[in-house]
């Protein structure tokens, strides 16, 4: 039967997207998790997955054009009931004519990431007055951002547009080089996830500072003793620690979403990635607690240079349960983090140095780093967060186990 | 009337009894405890020494019975102002008043209008307990050969029953109880009332509020409260409620671009859901958002203070529904 592939919520506040380019052809066979478009989004270029297996009937959408979330894409020939759930009901009515428009949409992952809880339309959203007016003054709406319910699109959106500059007509310019535009879509991202975040989430922070010197003195061993490849990073401990200690204590892994929060099964833990143009994303190191060091240190590797390049996938940047953000780099002593909505937890790692520390009675010098948390007051309280912290730092101390 | 002076909403509805009953010989005052007990609200307390037992005259407790009795009246050539407790108590007369008042001048070609004045009040916010408390206001607007108004403020309450007796069809007068207390300043426009025609109660820019009764001071207690945030509210006072005044509504809607209607019915099938589709029919290319209602609670109108003021249109959710429409914030 068909189903209709619509273009997915890539994270939280994202409204709508550019297709820049479609890797398939009507015709082509599909799998779950192939990669079958290239997006452009507020956080850079993404490469889109599609969730269900079929064969391409139609591409809808051409590249280039901007469109709202859940706007019907392509049309997917499919054998699964699952992701086709008109099927039942075609055979009941003797599978006469039913449309793909009067299908009910596929359950979509990452719908809700959109922070709207109405139910996605092909249409622009955009008020019977604006389009009037837009009409008036000769405003091209595809291109509008909308203020209103919904992010419809308002009169005074199409005033304001009228009053900026006119876009050019022709089809858009190929999109900047993904991840960059400081000063642009992704400095908008960054700012409304973050004030959702400090307007929606009470925020408890704790912290507490760790003689990492066994560690950093193991990990100097360890890559010592193996191929350049295979060398670690101090992070890639710490993403595996945070890992760890998620799968011991509920309540930091996880979505608070419409006003409940959800343990999530499965821990991906999101690293923060600086972006040389400026800006941040936090893709996920998916199934972060169950992969040994090296096969982490991989993909943490392999998800900075995609990230850099704006070449990330569109489950990447949903996926995070909760998020490390390191400003070790930056060399200041601690972080205090916000929480990226849904999430209910970011754990925070200032720089390592060498500080004088008691030990046995005695002023000595050694590795120090302070590890922070930011918690969600909503979900857990800062007993919890307290012993949180505290499983971290001691995974971090035998790194020999993980 | 001369010069501005404050009374309260109950006064005013009593001096425009008072002052019809002076005016013409053929007016009268009927209904259950008129008379002596002064007026289950003490509207019409004194009105029985002032003008004796023929014109302030008390019933028994039979509303289909005095109610006809004054649609009998009105045919004779009197002017009868007949006083139901509540809209609640109404239901009991409402054959008298939807099958006869309503229809006999159109099933007698005109012969025989019926010039009566039905009073009752309505509306809850005293703790009256379901079967005191509700606003049927609805149910009668819908009924053609009646008119059905609703003052909202002094000036209409001291006005608007000269304009109803001035009227040859039944009119319906309905006067909220949460009001009878309301203080304000009665000026010379009552003198010059009418019976139809919303009113523009307060002027601004970015939405319209449609109301009626006591959800207007709601209304204005929203308008301030969202004035504070840059949103400047204009109302709306519907105050006829049948005919309802299309025009009024749609120049400030056309205006603002976006409606809410508050409403004390319940939202099923209420005055807010009519005056909603009107807005739609004549004002869909005007709207930058959809039309939005805020009505009473559909639940019989609860007795304890505190469920009874949430089962209300109050400010707060008035000022939600507002802020609804401005953005997808929440």
């Amino acid at each position: 039967m068909l189903s209709e592939f619509r273009l997915p919520a890539l994270g939280a506040d994202m409204d709508d997207g550019t297709i820049l380019e479609w890797h398939i052809v009507p015709g082509a066979s599909v799998k779950r998790g192939d990669v079958v478009a290239v997006v452009e989004t507020d956080k850079g270029a993404i490469d889109v997955e599609i969730f269900m297996d079929g064969i391409v009937r139609e591409i809808v959408v051409a590249p280039g054009t901007r469109i709202p979330v859940g706007t019907v894409v392509a049309l997917i020939e499919t054998e699964d009931a699952a992701a086709a759930p008109v099927a039942t009901l075609a055979g009941e009515s003797g599978g006469e004519g039913l449309t793909p428009a009067a299908a009910p949409a596929p359950a979509e992952e990452g719908r809700r990431e959109g922070g709207s809880t109405a139910a996605p339309s092909d249409r622009l959203k955009i008020s019977p007055a604006a389009r009037r007016r837009a009409r008036a003054l000769d405003v091209d709406v595809a291109a509008l951002h909308g203020t209103g319910p919904g992010g419809a699109i308002t009169v005074e959106d199409v005033e304001q547009a009228r009053a900026a500059p006119k876009p050019s007509p022709t089809p858009p310019p190929p999109p900047p080089p993904a991840g960059a535009g400081e000063g642009g879509g992704m400095r908008d991202a960054i700012a409304a996830a973050m004030s959702r975040s400090k307007r929606e989430i009470p925020h408890y922070y704790l912290s507490t500072t760790v003689d990492v010197t066994a560690t950093t003195e193991w990990l100097t061993a360890h890559n010592a003793a193996v191929p350049v490849t295979q060398r670690l990073l101090f992070a890639a401990l710490l993403v595996k620690s945070i890992a760890l200690a998620c799968r011991e204590l509920p309540g930091f892994s996880g979505f608070h979403r419409e006003g409940r929060y959800e343990d999530s099964p499965a821990v991906h833990v999101g690293v923060a990635v600086a972006l040389r143009g400026g800006g941040l994303v936090a893709p996920a190191i998916m199934d972060t607690a169950d992969k040994p060091l090296t096969t982490l240190m991989d993909d943490f590797r392999a998800l900075v240079t995609r990230a850099r390049a704006g070449r990330l996938r569109a489950s990447e940047l949903a996926a995070p349960t909760i998020i490390l953000t390191s400003l070790g780099e930056a060399s200041v002593d601690a972080v205090f983090p916000i929480i990226q909505p849904p999430q209910v937890a970011i754990v925070g790692a200032g720089a390592i140095a060498e500080r004088p520390w008691v030990v046995d009675g005695k002023v000595v010098p050694r590795q120090l780093l302070t590890l922070s948390l930011g918690a969600d007051h909503r979900v857990t309280d800062g007993r919890l967060g307290a012993q949180f912290l505290a499983r971290i730092a001691a995974r971090l101390l035998e790194p020999a186990s993980l | 009337m001369t010069g501005p002076a404050r009374i309260t909403y109950r006064e005013a509805v009593k001096q425009s009894i008072r002052e019809a009953l002076q005016a013409d010989a053929r007016v009268f005052l009927m209904g259950e405890d008129v008379g002596k007990y002064g007026g289950c609200f003490a509207v019409s307390k004194g009105l029985l020494d002032e003008f004796g037992e023929e014109r302030i005259r008390d019933t028994p407790l039979s509303e289909s019975t005095f109610v006809g009795a004054g649609i009998g009246a009105a045919l004779a050539g009197m002017r009868p102002i007949v006083e139901v407790m509540t809209v609640n108590f109404s239901l009991l007369a409402l054959d008298q008043i939807v099958n006869t008042a309503a229809t006999l001048c159109h099933m007698s070609g005109g012969q025989f209008p019926v010039p009566v004045v039905i009073r009752m009040a309505t509306g809850a916010g005293r703790q009256l307990a379901a079967q005191h408390s509700h606003s049927l206001e609805a149910w009668y607007a819908h009924v053609p050969g009646l008119r059905v108004v609703e003052p909202a403020t002094i000036d209409d309450a001291r006005g608007m029953l000269r304009a109803a007796l001035a009227c040859p069809d039944p009119v319906i007068i309905f006067e909220p109880i949460s009001l009878y207390n309301l203080e304000g300043e009665l000026t010379e426009a009552a003198a010059q009332v009418r019976l139809d025609g919303a009113r523009v109660h307060r002027v601004g820019h970015d939405v319209t509020l449609v109301t009626y009764g006591a959800s207007l001071w709601r209304c204005t207690a929203a308008a301030d409260v969202l004035a504070a945030d840059g949103i400047d509210a204009e109302i709306v006072d519907l105050r006829s409620l049948r005919p309802l005044d299309d025009a009024t509504i749609l120049a400030s809607v056309r205006k603002t671009r976006r409606a809410v209607i508050v409403d004390e019915g319940w939202r099923s099938g209420s005055l807010a859901a009519e005056i909603g589709l009107r807005i739609v029919e004549q004002g869909f290319y005007d709207l930058d958002a959809p039309v939005a209602r805020v009505c009473a609670e559909e639940v019989p109108i609860p007795y304890p203070k505190h469920l009874e003021d949430a089962a209300l249109p109050a400010p707060e959710r008035i000022v939600a529904a507002v802020r609804r429409l401005f953005s997808d914030a929440q």
